[in-house]
């Protein structure tokens, strides 16, 4: 690859691997670029290399084994909202994925670019960090694999190492009586960035008794954040009136958020609890219906 | 400064050439260098839908795709809408409903649209106007392109409007 | 006074073929397949792109600028600053515009324009522009609307001294002007009111969110000739303005209008145009600006913000008896905000005689604002419209009925000393009562709110021609920008004077050099004063191929008539002549008296003030306080809807403008100075799925001094809106907002201050 490229576009994992490790070079990996173009646009960025990832093959296949999911990292959002399978077993992810961005954004967004930009807005990361999703990393020294909650360290910022991307999400398999949602709370429909984001996944008995669950928010701290003792409020439950109230009284106080012009501290603090119980509501119809 | 690259695309069925640089954005390439000037730059950060385009298929916005990507690849534009001397349903209809106003965002709702009815010939009221979430309209307040888009549908299944 | 102004030759018998139809615009199929060029789309041999860099302080003095390096970067044809623009003493209304241009002295917004850059790609074009070295001395800022009219406030202007006050000390200020405008006795209307109604309002900045982005093209030879091309809504006054700030004869400068991607009033003020110029002259080549969504957010001109404190009092048996307001806006860096619109229009739908209004302009370290439909009005009618609707709801009322109780007629005088003539409000008001929507219940948890609105419309400067060629086909020539379409009406109604297909018809844009002066597309004059000037064009044609039909039977002029397309002896008295079409006598040009055509300049009046009457039911979230609009009706009266669908296009966009400037969109600051949502993911316009279908009544009570009995339509839809949305919120929550916008965090702290 010529020194002076600033483009390239390779076909295996090795290839790219390589390229970001160039020596002085400040390269940058891009999958749909929906959030590279923007910063590139606004300055933010000023890469020397953009390392375009969607010519692997590994990254851009959807497969499943045993009911665990692999996706790729650079599947595009339309591609992810048209594999039917993967929609019924994980419709709360697929809730995330829907709300990335408009048709056109979906074209072409991943969600492994949703999850390594890092922001704590994300909507496709509260659902994966719900259903216990891992992401598969490469690099100069390996492979290796990451809970999907781990990965974002900060505003912006994820915890790869220099050289690194990240091929794959491993979902786990589905017991029965299972069911995920995500919800986010936006002035308008479409378009809007979360100011709250709550993902609920649980699994419940043949007697309706909530046996697991995650819970996870986005747009409510630096980072997204699971939330155990949410999760707790639910366990052992039917899920009824006076879990929900629990579950979003623990959702409430988790949350860190700060001001900005998406929301206020009070107003996302208040509001991540009555989006968190209706994911919570939405999850519970999802898991009796299967 | 990065070399220039050189790329070989497919812009409605013709192939084109150019050299772009590596930064460069599809829009930009597409309105400049190509002179395909019907696809618009509306905001520059894929909020308003005006550059829509179709790549490999894929409903896109160009100003999220770099212009070196589109090696190799096929995109549709506005310019490309029209069948032959015909206009399309979908762009008769437009006029017939006065489904436009200023229309700048035209171009790229009537790109939307047509990836919509490609996927789903029967949409419902609430299907279009999701689907055109991603394409800001600030004149007509969206009610006669929304019409539009259903009764050219309608008209694209084969039956006669009442 | 032209003929035409004397008597329009209205009636409503006149049976009508063309008028009142639905064709297919003549510029839509340009818009439908790519082909219609904008602003930005036009490319010339040779072009070079221009780059403006802009101040990072929204407060600062400009101490020096050293463009050196910029100038010596590879590919770089120009640099300009403010030191290449014409000397214009600042404080004077000129000296304002070229600074709002290009900094000299001071910088006043975060975005102001300091320097620019021509070069031969946009990428060294933005590489110079970091190359060029600028010294600031940074001031203390102000961005807030009260803080700004605190004695300790930053001040902008040091030789600023406000306006309309009488004996007002030596004192600096960011008090522009202050605005009296009163009528009759308000101490007493207030006594003898039963209910009074007093409350407080404000609203934020907020920006026309046109969709195409400001992009010219200029290009100037050495003898001083200035050629742009533009996206714009007014040539001329743009040319005009050219002139003075660039001190050459508008002779000399030709702006040609590209199809404009929306205005809204945001472009009736140039902002890249005398930069791309100046660059042009400087690099001796043409030179392409466009400027980024960032900038048109940062640095073109956006709504007033405002506050407002407003009065009214109305008896038990429902007359409103006096009304009272104190409102003040937020102009931006530099006078111009229209504001003396809102005391004129907020009450002036209802024949009030008591009322008393005190307004003012104050600057502030945020961009110049410019107009949006109707300038600083529908900020304010969202308090009137509220204070009605409460006031109704105390006498026991229904609302529409309150507001038909104290509508304004035919021969009632405003407070600023108009005297209507025929009207169509109180029409309005019984076409929304008997609206489909309004006796509809409202669905069960939802909430239902009306608000009137009102508009002058206006007419001016107009000028137009339409030339018969020698097949009879006939073209218009057009000097007003067309916003969304007016040029099809027109063409519809010289084809209805002339008895022509409307497919004969042809109607272009001239540029500044082509025709005569036209003010801007504005004020929701264009469909009416154009009209009136192309059909008196018309009539002047008919008049002259009159005289060339008597001329060929060798008859009196007076013999001859004109029906429907054609040429007819008076009477079989006259002589057996068969009747000749347009295009018989237009064939007979050159052996005749050479070519027909009309032409007409005039300064339009008889312009009928526009009403509306908006319903909006909508459901309110109280847990998170989103709302949904869920059903929305604009009744408006359009004189006569010459294209109905056009008219309904009008209603609906100005609904749904309306929609989002009462929900969602606003400028948002720090503390800094610094704009934080210059873009479309945070400034929040209605998309398609937040709005339901508009339904659209069209209220047809003309307006006699029109041909076709026509009134404006372009900005009454806004006004209501605000009202129409808040007073439903109200109705849903139990608590009517005051401030705007109403979006969810601020709602949900009113909803759950009730409990």
């Amino acid at each position: 690859m010529a020194e002076e490229e600033g483009y390239a576009q390779p076909d295996t994992v090795e290839a790219a691997i390589s390229l970001l490790g160039m020596a002085g070079r400040d390269a940058r990996v891009m999958a749909g670029g929906t959030d590279v173009l923007v910063q590139l646009h606004m300055e933010m960025i000023d890469p020397d290399l953009i390392v375009d990832i969607k010519n692997i093959p590994e990254l851009r296949t959807i497969s499943e084994d045993g009911g665990r999911f692999r996706i790729g990292a650079a599947v595009s959002g339309m591609e992810l909202m048209d594999h039917a399978a993967f929609n019924a077993t994980w419709p709360g992810v697929m809730d995330g994925v829907a709300l990335i961005g408009s048709i056109q954004v979906k074209g072409r967004a991943s969600i492994g670019g949703n999850l390594c930009n890092a922001s704590p807005a994300a909507d496709s990361v509260p659902p994966m960090i719900a259903a216990g999703a891992v992401a598969v990393i490469a690099g100069p020294s390996g492979k290796r694999e990451v809970p999907v909650e781990d990965v974002i360290v900060g505003p912006g910022k994820n915890s790869l190492d220099a050289g690194e991307i990240v091929l794959a999400f491993m979902f786990p398999s589905r017991a029965p009586h299972s069911g995920d949602c995500y919800m986010r709370l936006t002035p308008r429909t479409e378009m809007d960035i979360a100011v709250v984001g709550a993902a609920v996944n649980l699994t419940l008995n043949d007697a309706g008794d909530c046996v697991a669950a995650r819970v996870a928010l986005g747009a409510v701290a630096a980072t997204p954040l699971l939330v155990a003792e949410a999760a707790n409020a639910l366990i052992g439950t039917k899920v009824d009136d006076a879990a929900l109230a629990k579950m979003a009284a623990a959702v409430s106080a988790a949350c860190k958020p700060i001001d900005d012009k998406r929301g206020t501290i009070k107003y996302r603090t208040k509001t991540a609890a009555v989006i968190a119980r209706r994911a919570a509501e939405k999850a519970l119809e999802r898991a009796r219906g299967n | 400064m990065s070399k220039k690259i050189h790329v070989t695309t497919t812009v409605n069925g013709d192939e084109y050439e150019f050299l772009c640089e590596p930064n460069q954005t599809l829009v930009n390439v597409l309105r400049n260098e190509l002179e395909l000037t019907g696809t618009k730059e509306g905001c520059s950060t894929g909020d308003c839908g005006a550059c829509s385009v179709t790549l490999d298929g894929a409903l896109v916005c160009s100003c999220l795709v770099l212009a070196c990507e589109a090696n190799g690849k096929s995109i549709e534009t506005i310019e490309g809408m029209a069948d032959g001397e015909q206009l399309t349903p979908l762009q008769r209809v437009f006029l017939e409903l006065n489904g436009l106003q200023c229309g700048i965002c035209t171009p790229g709702i009537l790109i939307a649209a047509k990836a919509l009815l490609e996927r789903n010939p029967d949409p419902t009221e609430t299907e279009v106007r999701f689907w055109l979430a991603g394409n800001l309209c600030r004149c007509t307040g969206y009610d006669k392109i929304i019409r539009s888009v259903l009764a050219a549908a309608e008209e694209m299944r084969g039956h006669q409007n009442a | 006074m032209h003929k035409i102004l004397e008597e329009s030759g209205y009636s409503a018998d006149k049976k009508l073929k063309i008028v009142g139809t639905n064709p297919v615009k003549h510029d839509g199929p340009d818009k439908v397949t790519g082909r219609a060029k904008f602003g930005a789309d036009l490319i010339v041999p040779g072009m070079l792109f221009g780059k403006i860099l802009r101040s990072p302080h929204p407060h600062a003095v400009l101490k020096s600028i050293d463009t050196s390096r910029a100038k010596a970067m590879p590919g770089v044809k120009a640099v300009v600053t403010g030191a290449d623009f014409p000397e214009i003493e600042q404080g004077t209304g000129w000296g304002d515009m070229t600074r709002n241009i290009m900094a000299r002295e001071k910088v006043y917004y975060e975005g102001h324009p300091i320097a620019a850059v021509a070069a031969t790609s946009e990428t060294i074009a933005k590489k110079a522009l970091k190359l060029i070295e600028v010294e600031y001395e940074v001031l203390l800022h102000v961005i807030d609307l009260l803080e700004a009219t605190r004695p300790d406030a930053p001040i902008l202007h040091d030789y600023l001294r406000t306006n309309g006050v009488e004996g007002a000390e030596d004192k600096q200020t960011n008090v522009v002007q202050r605005f009296d405008l009163s009528m009759g006795d308000v101490e007493k209307g207030f006594a003898a009111a039963d209910f009074i109604v007093e409350r407080e309002f404000d609203s934020k900045p907020m920006h026309q969110g046109y969709i195409e982005p400001q992009g010219c093209v200029a290009s100037c030879s050495e003898d001083g000739q200035i050629d742009l091309w533009c996206t714009t809504q007014g040539t001329h006054v743009f040319r005009d303005r050219l002139s003075e700030i660039l001190k050459t004869d508008s002779a000399k400068i030709r702006v040609t209008q590209s199809e404009m991607g929306g205005g809204f009033g945001g472009k009736t003020s140039f902002y890249a145009e005398p930069v791309a110029i100046v660059l042009s002259q400087k690099a001796r080549r043409p030179v392409k600006i466009v400027l980024t969504r960032n900038e048109v957010f940062r640095a073109t001109g956006p709504v007033a913000g405002s506050r407002s404190r407003i009065k009214m009092g109305a008896t038990k048996d429902g007359k409103i008896t006096a009304a009272e307001a104190e409102l003040s806006f937020q102009t931006g860096a530099f006078s111009g905000s229209g504001f003396t619109n809102a005391a004129q229009a907020m009450f002036t739908r209802y024949a009030l005689e008591n009322i008393k209004t005190v307004s003012q302009e104050v600057v502030s370290n945020r961009p110049k604002v410019n107009a949006f439909r109707a300038p600083c009005v529908p900020q304010v009618v969202f308090g009137v419209e509220g204070i009605i609707s409460e006031l109704a709801c105390k006498i026991g009322m229904d609302p529409i009925d309150f507001r038909l109780k104290n509508a304004a007629a035919k021969g009632y005088t405003t407070l600023y000393g108009v005297t209507f003539e025929r009207i169509g409000f109180v029409e309005t008001l019984e076409a929304a009562k008997n609206s489909d929507h309004y006796t509809s219940p409202v669905p069960e948890g939802q909430g239902r709110g009306v608000s009137s609105g009102f508009w002058f419309n206006r007419g001016g400067d107009t000028t137009g021609s339409l030339t018969i060629t020698p097949d009879g086909s006939v073209t218009i020539l057009l000097g007003t920008s067309d916003v969304a379409g007016s040029r099809i009406s027109i063409s519809m109604m010289a084809a209805e004077e002339l008895g022509i297909p409307l497919d004969k018809v042809r109607a272009v844009f001239a540029d500044t050099s082509s025709i005569g002066n036209n003010r801007v597309t504005a004020g929701s004059r264009t469909t009416f004063s154009v009209g009136i000037v192309i059909v008196d064009s018309a009539r002047k044609a008919i008049t002259e191929m009159v005289r060339r039909a008597a001329e060929i039977w060798g008859v009196p002029e007076e013999e001859v008539v004109f029906e429907d397309g054609y040429f007819r002896p008076a009477s079989s008295n006259v002589g057996d002549f068969d009747p000749l079409s347009i295009a018989d006598i237009a064939s007979r040009t050159s052996i005749s008296h050479g070519a027909i055509s009309g032409h007409s300049e005039m300064n339009v009046t008889g312009e009928g003030p526009g009403f509306g009457l908006h319903i909006a039911d909508v459901a309110v979230d109280k847990e998170t306080g989103r709302v949904d609009v869920k059903r929305y009706t604009v009744v408006e009266d359009a004189g006569k809807a010459i294209h109905p669908l056009q008219v309904e296009g009008q209603f609906q966009g100005g609904a749904v403008q309306g929609i989002g400037w009462a929900l969602n969109e606003e400028y948002v600051y720090g503390e800094d100075g610094f704009l934080q949502n210059p873009n479309f993911l945070d400034y929040r316009m209605p998309v398609a799925s937040d709005v339901p279908m508009i339904d659209t009544v069209i209220v047809e009570v003309a307006n006699p001094n029109h041909p076709y009995g026509l009134r404006g339509v372009g900005e009454v839809p806004v006004v209501p809106a605000l009202g129409a949305v808040g007073n439903a919120i109200g109705d849903a929550i139990g608590i009517r907002p005051q401030s705007l916008p109403m979006s969810p965090p601020k709602l949900l702290e009113l909803i759950d201050s009730i409990d």
